[in-house]
Formats: structure tokens, C-alpha cells, sequence
């Protein structure tokens, strides 16, 4: 038993870092919310390049498309990442970066596509199949103010049928490793949203002397980051075992651990950001909201975690 | 990373599964929890069945009569011996774990020699002086005063929380030996034989009236001065090395017997009636009992993490603060759902009926102590705060 990351492990994610933090820092991430959160072509096709679709074809496993996902996370970067990459295997071009292929699940009270307007295929992953759909002819109300401002959000009044590329284990399957990966977006999230706490707290100056060496203000660091560590556990144990190098042959039950980790983790680390900034935590300028809204957007994907709660409880 | 343990760890744990299926049936049956003397007996005979098994101080090095086990091998032990219900470590805790390992490291050879065997056969049982009414937190504080007089210290003062205080042979003690310097320079650490003139031990009864803990008043106690451990006021630095001995190890037996009380918490709230339907019909304690599960697996998940750590770098780091925090906050609200579902049930704390009221009350207690034993919850939030994040250490 070894649950440290090895030296592969370990320069693959250095890797997709330096290249994100290079390529698209919070400032080019920031820019997309003049164009509504329109997706960048080429940075898709650069993202593709690195391997962020294509990981799991390429022969690598879940363990390593989680260490990355993380880093997308870290770095906000939005778009249907999660669908492209599951999509790697059956859709032509996902895995390259030349078609952007998003997905839904139909939902109550009602469905919500995001970036509708940027995609070349839409998923609709349903129990009892996995369905492809040429989104120009989906038909919806785009929300004239989505809540994460670079997660342009589409009400669709039907859901549509689509052509059947997978069937209802397939569907299953999906979910799954749609579960983890979501849930290496949300640890990344989560470390993000301390780093700028952090760095905050040890800059802003109250009553003569920075924030950060108040205890009150430390202990709300030490809970973020107590809550991220607990769920890089969760959200690796379940990737170790997709991979079959784990302790536990119930991968959905690790799987729903890791989504219900990371999305209660990634919401807390959020909000807890936002009030360590004060007001300006409650400004557009500070990225802290950025973070937060990227917490509720990914909740919502493959099941919130309430909903993971309830479902881990029927396997008791 | 890799989950999976190897042939060697297999066989390891293999080896030592069919030991126990052999000498579990043979022992005799656990004395009551507060026969303290009994207790003793019990525990010291379960180590002495280690030792001549050759499974004594699994952490200790082989040079001095361990088994060198790695700290996975430590785990698998951890877990066979929880699965197979064996003893606990019991009163040998501080000898074992504690006094021992710092004697291996800070010892002369004369008390290596005299104190590890002992230690490791269960021939004495040791216990620690370290907290005082006027030092918890601030341990370094400590007051209790040991004046050198010719070749003997000369102890005055008190200790507090000292486990196994009525029934230990040698405590671990931590003493002021220059009240003029900085706090932690005028501390060192003495090795006290139990039972002399001018002490004396009285249990400290706890809020579930159990008295497992004493108080220890120290009047003009001699102690020779061949009995300090490393340089006379370098007792602090001493007593750090053991924190250093942890593998990420210690709460692995708890943990397991968290995560069945938990899928056992399940099972009963399935056999409880609540206004003429069965308990578990509640959509919301069925997800509270779900969200505790998975939290509890993903505390197991970070506890190998730890582990893992340990057998790289030889030390746990920041993951054992982050686990006792997030593991003590957890156990609470285990407890706390265990008894608003027992809930008028709950009111005994030994079983009612047919309900497995002790497991959860005595659980519940439990879970108090955890936020404040060894380090409090917001002790540990500042070094989490302070040593991994680096925020300014002013206050």
C-alpha cells in the first residue's frame, strides 16, 4: 500500500499546472464573462493537446485524469470538461479538442443546459441510455443572468430524444466517472479558495495587524482546509479504485463518497473564502465569488450531495 | 497510489490472522471497566501473550526487542487485531507508545537496558505526568518543581490526567528545573518510580464517572538524578521526540469501530418504531446516517494517506492535525444522531432492553474528550493555521 502520489503521478500533474497557470491565469479566465461566458476555441484545442480529454484514452487511468481535473479546478477554468472527457470514447473529436461536446440530465423542476451556444454535441445521459443530440436544433431560454457568470445557463422547455450511444450500464458507468472527475474539479476549487483566503488574511491590516493572526480568522483557514484535505482523501480512493488498485469493490459507494465530500467541501471552502474577505468578498472584483458559484454550478452535476447522502444510505 | 497491499503485507497479515484465530478462544474474560487492578493483570498478560509471539512494540525497532514493523504492517496489526476482538494496548499505552519510544531514542544505555525489556514483556506499566491544573494547552508552563539536592531531584507540585496513575510502576515526568529561563528551556524529563514517600494518587473521576485518570500531589518526592533523561532543562525537547514516533496509527482501531457503529446505527434505526413507522422511513436521518458513513470512509481514506506519508518521510505531518480535527467534529455527530434516535433510550448508559445503548452513550462521552484530549480542537486549528499555512503567530 502506497496512497502518496508516485513520481508519474506526481509530474503529470505539475504539468497540467504550469501549463494552466501560464496559459490561462484568473485574469483569462476572468476576460470570458465579457463575451457571456463564451468557450475559447483554441484554449479548447490546447486543453485537448495536454491530454485533459483525452487521458483515459490515451491509456492512462482514472487516478491521473482526477490529479488533472483538480487542476482544472484550481484554475476555473469552465466548459462541459467533465462531459468532453467521458465523451473521448464515443463521441469523434472530443478527445481532440475539435468538438466541444457537453451533456445534461434531465432534471427536476427543470432542465438546464450550460453552454449550449458553444457546443458541437450534447450528451443527454438518461438511466436507461446515453443519447447524443445536434444542439442548433435544442430549443430553450437562455438565463439572461446565470448565477456563474462563466457557466452560461439554457432552460429547455423539452428534453430531447437524441440517437442512443450507450446503454443503461453505459449510463451508469458515466455517472460514476462523471462523480469523480466533477469531484477533482471541486478539490481543486476547494485549494484555490484557501490559497486566496490565505493570501488575503496575511495581506489586509484591521486594529493594526493582519487579519490572518486573529484566531477567529485562522481557525476559519484551518476548517477550509481540514474539509479539502479530508476530501483529496475521498475523491483519490475513489479514482484508486476505478483504477483497480484500491481497497473497496463498490466503485459507485467510493464514487458517491468522493462527489458527497468534495461538493459539501467545495461549498463550505467557497463561502468561508468569501467571509474571510469581508466586503470584499461580496464585490464582483473579488475572485472568492468566482469560486463559490463554481461550487453550486458542480453540485449540481451527477447528483448534489444531499442526494449522495441518501443514496449512500440505501447501501447500508 | 496504490491501495492494494503487496504479497509481503498479505502474508504478514495472513500469519498473524491464524495466530489470533488460535489464542483469542483461549483467553480468559475481560475484568470489569473500572477493576483497575484487574485490568492491569489483564492487559500485562495480553502483552506478555505478544511478546512470546513475537508481536511486542510492532514500532519499536528490532534492536531493542521490536518487531521494526513498517507503518502499514502497524495498520494491518491494527485491523486484525480489531477484527479478531483482541485485547487493546490498555495500560501498556504509555509504556509502549509514549515513554518507550523516547527512551529509545534520549535513553543512556543503563535505562534502555533496565526499562525497554520490561516495557515490551509487560512487566511494568508506565504512566505520564506531563499536564498540570495550571498547564494544558500551555504545557510548557508546568510549574511542578524538582530542586536539585546532591544526587537527587527534589519534586514538589502536581499532575493531572494521569492515566493508570493508581496502578503504573514508573511515570514519565516532565519538571521545572530552572524557573528563571524561558518556559521551555528550564523543563526536563524524569523517569519516576511509582510509590514514593510524599506522593500522593488519587483518581480523577470523569463526567461518565469512570476512573481511568488520577491526580498525583508531589511533596518533597527524591528522585536520583541518574534517572533524567537527556541534559538537565532539555526535558522539552525530549518529550517532543515522541511525537515523532507517530505513524499516523493512532486512531486506526477507533476509526474501525466508528465506521461499524455507524452501519450498525443503520441497522437499528430499521428496528426502531417512531409514531407507528420504522425510524429509517425518515428521508432525513437516512441521509444524515449516509453523510456520516462517507465521511467516516473518507477519514479511513485520509488515515492511509497518513500512513503512506509515515513510511516515505518517517512522519505524518500536517495529516494527523487535519484528521483529529475533522475526526472529533465527526465522532460527535455520530453520537449525537445515535442518541436522538435512541433518544429516552439513550437516557441509560449501559444497554436498555434489547437496544445497544452503551456502544452509543459510552461513544457519545467519548466524543467530548476527543476535541480536548492531546491537544484541543482549537490548539490543533492554530497549528494547522500556523505550521501549514503560515499565518503570523501572534494571537
Amino acid at each position: 500500500m502506497d496512497f502518496e502520489l508516485n513520481d508519474d503521478e506526481r509530474s503529470l500533474q505539475e504539468g497540467i499546472r504550469s501549463f494552466l497557470t501560464g496559459r490561462c491565469p484568473i485574469e483569462v479566465v476572468r476576460a470570458n464573462e465579457e463575451t457571456g461566458g463564451a468557450l475559447d476555441r483554441t484554449l479548447w484545442r490546447e486543453l485537448a493537446d495536454v491530454g485533459v480529454f483525452s487521458l483515459r484514452t490515451d491509456g492512462f487511468g482514472m487516478t491521473e485524469s482526477v490529479l488533472a481535473f483538480e487542476e482544472l479546478g484550481r484554475s476555473l477554468v469552465a466548459g462541459p470538461l467533465v462531459a468532453s472527457h467521458l465523451a473521448a470514447s464515443v463521441v469523434a473529436g472530443a478527445g481532440d479538442g475539435s468538438r466541444i461536446v457537453g451533456l445534461l440530465e434531465p432534471a427536476e423542476p427543470v432542465t438546464m443546459v450550460e453552454h449550449l451556444a458553444s457546443l458541437d454535441d450534447l450528451i443527454v445521459l438518461r438511466n436507461d441510455g446515453i443519447f447524443v443530440v445536434e444542439p442548433s436544433g435544442v430549443i430553450g431560454v437562455l438565463a439572461e443572468r446565470p448565477l456563474d457568470a462563466l457557466t452560461p445557463i439554457t432552460r429547455l422547455d423539452d428534453v430531447p430524444d437524441g440517437q442512443r450511444i450507450g446503454d443503461a450500464a453505459m449510463a451508469l458507468q458515466w455517472r460514476r466517472d462523471g462523480m469523480v472527475l466533477t469531484a477533482g474539479l471541486q478539490l481543486g476549487l476547494c485549494l484555490a479558495s484557501i490559497d486566496l483566503a490565505k493570501t488575503y488574511a496575511m495581506q489586509r491590516e484591521q486594529f493594526g495587524r493582519p487579519i490572518g493572526s486573529f484566531q477567529a480568522v485562522k481557525h476559519m483557514l484551518a476548517d477550509m482546509l481540514t474539509k479539502a484535505e479530508v476530501t483529496r482523501a475521498a475523491v483519490y480512493a475513489a479514482a484508486v479504485n476505478i483504477d483497480g488498485r484500491g481497497d473497496s469493490s463498490d466503485l459507485m459507494q467510493t464514487a458517491r463518497m468522493a462527489k458527497l465530500l468534495a461538493g459539501d467541501s467545495a461549498l463550505f471552502c467557497g463561502k468561508t473564502c468569501i467571509q474571510v474577505h469581508g466586503g470584499m468578498g461580496f464585490t464582483w472584483e473579488v475572485d472568492a465569488q468566482r469560486y463559490w458559484k463554481r461550487a453550486c454550478v458542480l453540485d449540481t452535476h451527477f447528483g448534489n450531495s444531499d442526494e449522495h447522502a441518501a443514496a449512500f444510505s440505501a447501501a447500508l | 497510489m496504490d491501495l492494494q497491499f503487496t504479497d509481503a503485507e498479505n502474508s504478514f497479515r495472513n500469519e498473524l490472522r491464524h495466530w489470533l484465530a488460535g489464542v483469542i478462544p483461549t483467553l480468559p474474560g475481560e475484568p470489569h471497566r473500572d477493576d483497575w487492578v484487574g485490568r492491569r493483570d489483564y492487559d500485562t498478560m495480553w502483552q506478555r501473550t505478544l511478546f512470546e509471539a513475537g508481536y511486542a512494540g510492532i514500532n519499536w525497532p528490532k534492536e531493542y526487542g521490536g518487531l521494526g514493523a513498517t507503518p502499514t504492517e502497524h495498520l494491518i496489526f491494527l485491523e486484525e487485531t480489531e477484527r479478531a476482538r483482541a485485547p487493546y494496548v490498555g495500560q501498556n499505552f504509555v509504556g509502549l507508545l509514549h515513554a518507550g519510544p523516547t527512551l529509545i531514542t534520549e535513553a543512556s544505555p543503563e535505562q534502555k537496558a533496565f526499562h525497554l525489556p520490561a516495557i515490551l514483556k509487560g512487566e511494568h506499566i508506565w504512566c505520564q505526568g506531563f499536564s498540570e491544573p495550571g498547564a494544558g494547552s500551555d504545557l510548557a508552563s508546568l510549574s511542578c518543581r524538582a530542586i536539585r539536592d546532591g544526587d537527587d531531584y527534589v519534586i514538589s507540585g502536581q499532575k493531572i490526567w494521569t492515566s493508570f496513575g493508581h496502578t503504573a510502576d514508573y511515570c514519565e515526568m516532565l519538571v521545572r528545573t530552572d524557573p528563571d529561563v524561558p518556559k521551555h528551556r528550564g523543563i526536563s524529563w524524569l523517569i519516576l518510580p511509582m510509590g514514593q514517600p510524599g506522593m500522593d494518587v488519587r483518581p480523577l473521576r470523569t463526567m461518565e464517572g469512570s476512573t481511568e485518570f488520577c491526580e498525583v500531589f508531589f511533596d518533597e518526592v527524591r528522585v536520583p538524578v541518574a534517572n533524567r533523561v537527556g541534559a538537565e532543562n532539555d526535558g522539552w525537547r525530549v518529550a517532543m521526540v515522541t511525537l515523532s514516533f507517530e505513524r499516523g496509527t493512532a486512531f486506526v482501531s477507533e476509526m474501525l469501530q466508528s465506521m461499524e457503529l455507524a452501519r450498525d446505527l443503520a441497522q437499528l434505526a430499521k428496528r426502531i418504531t417512531r409514531n407507528g413507522a420504522s425510524a429509517w422511513d425518515d428521508a432525513g436521518l437516512r441521509r444524515d446516517i449516509g453523510r456520516i458513513c462517507a465521511e467516516l470512509d473518507a477519514l479511513w481514506a485520509l488515515t492511509k494517506r497518513n500512513i503512506s506519508q509515515a513510511q516515505r518521510t518517517g512522519l505524518v505531518g500536517p495529516g494527523g492535525n487535519v484528521f483529529k480535527l475533522a475526526y472529533a467534529e465527526l465522532r460527535s455527530k455520530l453520537g449525537e444522531l445515535a442518541m436522538h434516535l435512541l433518544d429516552r433510550a439513550s437516557l441509560s448508559i449501559d444497554d436498555v432492553g434489547q437496544l445497544p445503548t452503551h456502544a452509543h452513550v459510552h461513544g457519545r462521552i467519548h466524543a467530548l474528550s476527543l476535541g480536548i484530549a492531546a491537544g484541543t480542537s482549537q490548539v490543533q486549528r492554530n497549528i494547522v493555521a500556523e505550521r501549514i499555512l503560515g499565518l503570523p503567530k501572534d494571537r
